[in-house]
C-alpha cells in the first residue's frame, strides 16, 4: 500500500524525524487558513497523488507553460491562486502514464533555505536478505538516472537486524553524505528513527529525496515517500485510515475485496490464471502471439468457484476486453470448479466475446465435459500455445 | 538419486491439524506413502490427527517440533502455519536442528523473513521457501502442494520461482519422456531461504540429474546470480544442459504482479535483462512456456 507523502511524513513526524511544518487540504477554501497557519514567508504547494515526478509535471487542462505539480510560493494569494489551478486536475508526470492522475488534495508546507540536498531511502535487499540505507549525496533528483551515470555515488548500508542501526553504521553514512556539524548530530538522531519508523510499521520502501541540509545546518527531511508491505496488513489496523482508494483503479479495488492478484494493463483480451507465474506468462504469450493482454490475474491455488465467478465478472466488466483467455494449471485447484465457476458466472452476466478456456491437471476431463455439456459457446484449447493463438485469432478476426 | 528429499526423508507437519495442512498431509501419504510422521500443535499434543479420506491414516501430535523430532526421527518439516505465525513456526523448526524446512505459507511479512534469514545463518538447518509448492522427488517424498500425478521419475531437475510454472515444467519433461530427479519450487516471495544458486549446486552435483530446467521471473537479481554461477562452474568443467523460462516480459514497472518478489523496481529485475543473463551462462531459454519441456528435448539433442 502506498500512502501520499503528507501522510508520510506525519507518520515519519511521529517518530520524532525533523519535517517542516504542513497542512493537507482538500478544497481551496482551505488554502488560505493553511496558508496563515504556517510561519512564511515561503510557502510550498504540493500536488498529493501516488506517484513521482511531481515538480517536473504537467497539468492536463492548463497550458504549456503553466507551473508543474510542486509550485513555490511567496505570498498567501499565490498559495490560494495555485491550490486553484491545481486542485481538480489531471497532473501526468513520468511515472503516471499518459492518463495522469487527478490531484484532489494539496500539502501547503513551510519553505526551507536549501545548502545541500541528499538522498535516502530505506528498502528490504533481495540479495543480503537485509534492511539497507541506499544513500547518496546527489539527492533532490532522479536516482535512477544517479544510479545509471554515477554508480559510484550511491552506496549501499546493510543494518544487521539483530543489532538494528549501530555507531558504524551512522559513521559510515556520516562520511558518505560529508556531513558535519549540526547535520552530523541530527544524523545520529535522524537515521536510527527512520529504520524504527520502517521496521516498526513494515514498511516495503521508504524514501527521502531529498533529504536536505539547511542554511542553518540543520537536517530535514523535504520529501518522502513511504509503501508498506500489503503481507503485514494483519498486524497494523492503524495504518488502513492512510489508504487513498481514488488512487487505486476500480477493478483491483474489486479484486482485492475477493483477494485476488489483478493488475490493469491497456491491452483488449482478459485474463483468468492460477498462479502468479503462470497469469505473467500468459500475458507474455499474448504477446508473443500478437496481441496485449488487458489485465493480470491470478485466482491462487485453492479457489473457490465464487472466487472464480467474481474474477471472471471483474474481466467481463471492462469494456476494453475483446476476448477473454482463461488458463488453469489445476494442482490444488481442480479443473471442474474452475469449468463450474465459469459457467455460473457467464449464465450471470452473459458473455459477448469469445472465450478460450485451457484446462490442465487435476480433474482435467471432468472440467472439459462441463465447459462441452454447458452449451456455452467456449473454444477449447489444447495446451498454452493453442489457447493463445486461438484467442488472439479470435480477437484480431 | 535426487536433491534434498528421498525415501527416507521423514516430515513432521506444523499446521498439520488444520485444513490446508489435512488435505495436503492426505496428499503426500497417498504419494508413493510418503513418511508422513507426525504433526506439531501445541494446543492439540497429545492427540492423534486422522485422515479425512478413509480414517485408515494416522498421525501423533506434538506440542513442538523438537519433541516431535526426537520422538519420530524427523530430518524435515513443511509449515502450512498461516502467515501472522509462519515465521514463528521456522525459527522453531531452526531450533530443533531439523536439517530440512519447507515453508508453503504464502504472505508472510518480508520483514519476519529478514528475522528469519539472519537466523538461518551458521544454522543446521536449510529453508526452502515461503510462498512455494515444495520439493517432490517422484515416486520416493512428496512435501508441499505440487500434484504427484503429473511427475515420472527420470534425469530432468527442476528449479522455479513459481509453483504452477513447476508443474507445467515437470508436466512437459513427463510427456517428452525426460521425467525428473527432483523439482523444487524454490517461491515467489522476496526474501526467502534457499536461491537458485545452492539448488543448481545440488543438481550439478547430483549424478543422477543429466540436465536441468531453470525457471524465473521478474524481480531481484537471483537469475543473474545464477548465471553468473553456472559460467564460474563451467570454467571447471562442471556443466549440465539447461532450458530455462523467465516470466513476465510484459510486466510494467513498478507493479507487484501477484508474488510479493515479482516486481521490476528502480529500473532494476526486468525480464530482458535476466534471459540475456541466463543465455550468456549456456541456458536455452524458451520463448514461450508452453516448450519449456520441448526446448530441453532440442538442447538434448544438440
Amino acid at each position: 500500500m502506498n500512502i501520499h507523502e503528507h501522510q508520510a511524513k506525519e507518520l515519519l513526524k511521529s517518530y520524532g524525524a525533523p519535517v517542516a511544518a504542513g497542512v493537507a487540504i482538500f478544497s481551496v477554501d482551505e488554502a488560505e487558513a493553511a496558508a496563515r497557519s504556517l510561519p512564511g514567508p515561503l510557502y510550498v504547494v504540493k500536488s498529493q497523488i501516488h506517484a513521482g515526478g511531481r515538480g517536473k509535471g504537467k497539468f492536463k487542462e492548463l497550458g504549456p507553460d503553466a507551473k508543474g505539480g510542486v509550485r513555490l510560493a511567496k505570498t498567501i494569494e499565490d498559495v490560494v491562486a495555485f491550490s486553484k489551478e491545481m486542485l481538480g486536475n489531471t497532473l501526468v508526470t513520468k511515472q503516471t502514464g499518459d492518463a495522469g492522475k487527478q490531484v484532489n488534495r494539496l500539502y501547503i508546507e513551510d519553505g526551507a533555505d536549501i545548502a545541500r540536498e541528499l538522498y535516502t531511502s530505506l528498502l528490504v535487499d533481495r540479495t543480503t536478505g537485509r534492511v539497507s540505507f541506499v544513500i547518496s549525496t546527489e539527492g533532490g533528483m532522479d536516482i535512477e538516472a544517479v544510479a545509471h551515470d554515477t554508480p559510484e555515488k550511491i552506496v549501499a548500508v546493510d543494518i544487521d537486524p539483530t543489532a538494528g542501526v549501530t555507531e558504524a553504521n551512522i559513521a559510515e553514512i556520516v562520511a558518505t553524505l560529508e556531513l558535519d556539524g549540526d547535520a552530523k548530530t541530527d544524523a545520529a538522531k535522524l537515521f536510527p528513527i527512520l529504520y524504527k519508523a520502517f521496521t516498526e510499521t513494515d514498511m516495503s520502501l521508504l524514501e527521502v529525496n531529498p533529504l536536505i541540509v539547511m542554511t542553518d545546518g540543520h537536517l530535514r527531511v523535504l520529501d518522502a515517500k513511504v509503501s508498506f508491505d500489503n503481507n503485514a496488513a494483519f498486524r497494523h489496523e492503524e495504518l488502513k485510515a492512510l489508504r487513498d482508494l481514488s488512487e487505486e483503479d476500480a477493478k483491483e479495488i474489486e479484486a482485492s475485496k475477493f483477494d485476488l492478484a489483478y493488475v490493469a494493463l491497456d491491452g483488449n483480451i482478459g485474463c483468468m490464471v492460477n498462479g502468479a507465474g503462470l497469469a505473467m506468462s500468459t500475458m507474455d504469450i499474448i504477446k508473443l502471439y500478437g496481441a496485449e493482454p488487458a489485465n493480470f490475474l491470478d485466482v491462487g491455488g485453492g479457489a473457490s468457484k465464487e472466487k472464480v465467478t467474481a474474477a471472471f465478472k471483474i474481466i467481463t466488466a471492462d469494456p476494453a476486453v475483446k476476448g477473454i483467455l482463461v488458463n488453469i494449471f489445476g494442482g490444488i485447484m481442480r479443473c471442474d470448479v474452475i469449468a463450474e465457476g465459469v459457467i455460473a458466472a457467464v449464465k450471470e452476466v452473459g458473455l459477448q466475446v469469445p472465450l478460450v478456456v485451457r484446462l490442465e491437471g487435476t480433474n482435467v476431463k471432468e472440467g472439459k465435459a462441463i465447459l462441452e455439456n454447458s452449451g456455452l459457446n467456449v473454444i477449447s484449447a489444447d495446451d498454452l500455445d493453442d489457447a493463445a493463438q486461438k484467442i488472439v485469432k479470435a480477437v484480431q478476426g | 538419486m535426487s536433491i534434498l528429499v528421498n525415501r527416507d526423508t521423514k516430515v513432521l507437519v506444523q499446521g498439520l491439524t488444520g485444513k490446508t495442512g489435512t488435505f495436503h498431509t492426505e496428499q503426500a501419504l497417498a504419494y508413493y506413502g510418503t513418511k508422513m510422521v507426525g504433526g506439531v500443535n501445541p494446543k492439540k499434543a497429545g492427540e492423534t490427527w486422522t485422515s479425512g479420506v478413509d480414517g485408515s491414516a494416522s498421525l501423533p501430535v506434538y506440542a513442538t517440533v523438537a519433541e516431535g523430532k526426537e520422538r519420530t526421527g524427523a530430518n524435515a518439516s513443511v509449515i502450512y502455519v498461516p502467515p501472522p505465525g509462519a515465521a514463528a513456526a521456522i525459527e522453531e523448526a531452526i531450533d530443533a536442528e531439523i536439517p530440512l524446512i519447507v515453508c508453503i505459507t504464502e504472505g508472510v511479512p518480508v520483514l519476519d523473513m529478514v528475522r528469519v534469514k539472519a537466523k538461518l545463518v551458521g544454522s543446521k538447518s536449510r529453508l526452502i521457501g515461503p510462498n512455494c509448492p515444495g520439493v517432490l522427488t517422484p515416486e520416493e517424498c512428496k512435501i508441499g502442494i505440487m500434484p504427484g500425478s503429473i511427475f515420472s521419475k527420470g534425469s530432468v531437475g527442476i528449479v522455479s520461482r513459481s509453483g504452477t510454472l513447476t508443474y507445467e515444467a515437470v508436466f512437459q519433461t513427463t510427456n517428452e519422456g525426460l521425467g525428473q530427479t527432483t523439482a523444487v519450487g524454490i517461491g515467489g516471495d522476496p526474501v526467502k531461504g534457499t536461491e537458485f544458486i545452492d539448488m543448481l549446486e545440488m543438481f550439478l552435483a547430483d549424478e543422477a540429474t543429466k540436465s536441468i530446467i531453470m525457471i524465473g521471473e521478474i524481480g531481484g537479481s537471483a537469475e543473474e546470480d545464477a548465471a553468473q554461477f553456472l559460467i564460474d562452474e563451467a570454467r571447471r568443467g562442471r556443466r549440465k544442459p539447461m532450458a530455462g523460462f523467465i516470466a513476465g516480459l510484459t510486466a510494467p514497472a513498478g507493479r507487484t504482479m501477484g508474488h510479493a518478489g515479482a516486481v521490476i523496481s528502480g529500473g532494476k529485475g526486468g525480464a530482458e535483462d535476466k534471459i540475456a543473463a541466463m543465455e550468456a551462462a549456456g541456458i536455452r531459454v524458451s520463448k514461450s512456456p508452453a516448450r519449456i519441456g520441448r526446448t530441453l528435448a532440442e538442447v538434448l539433442k544438440g
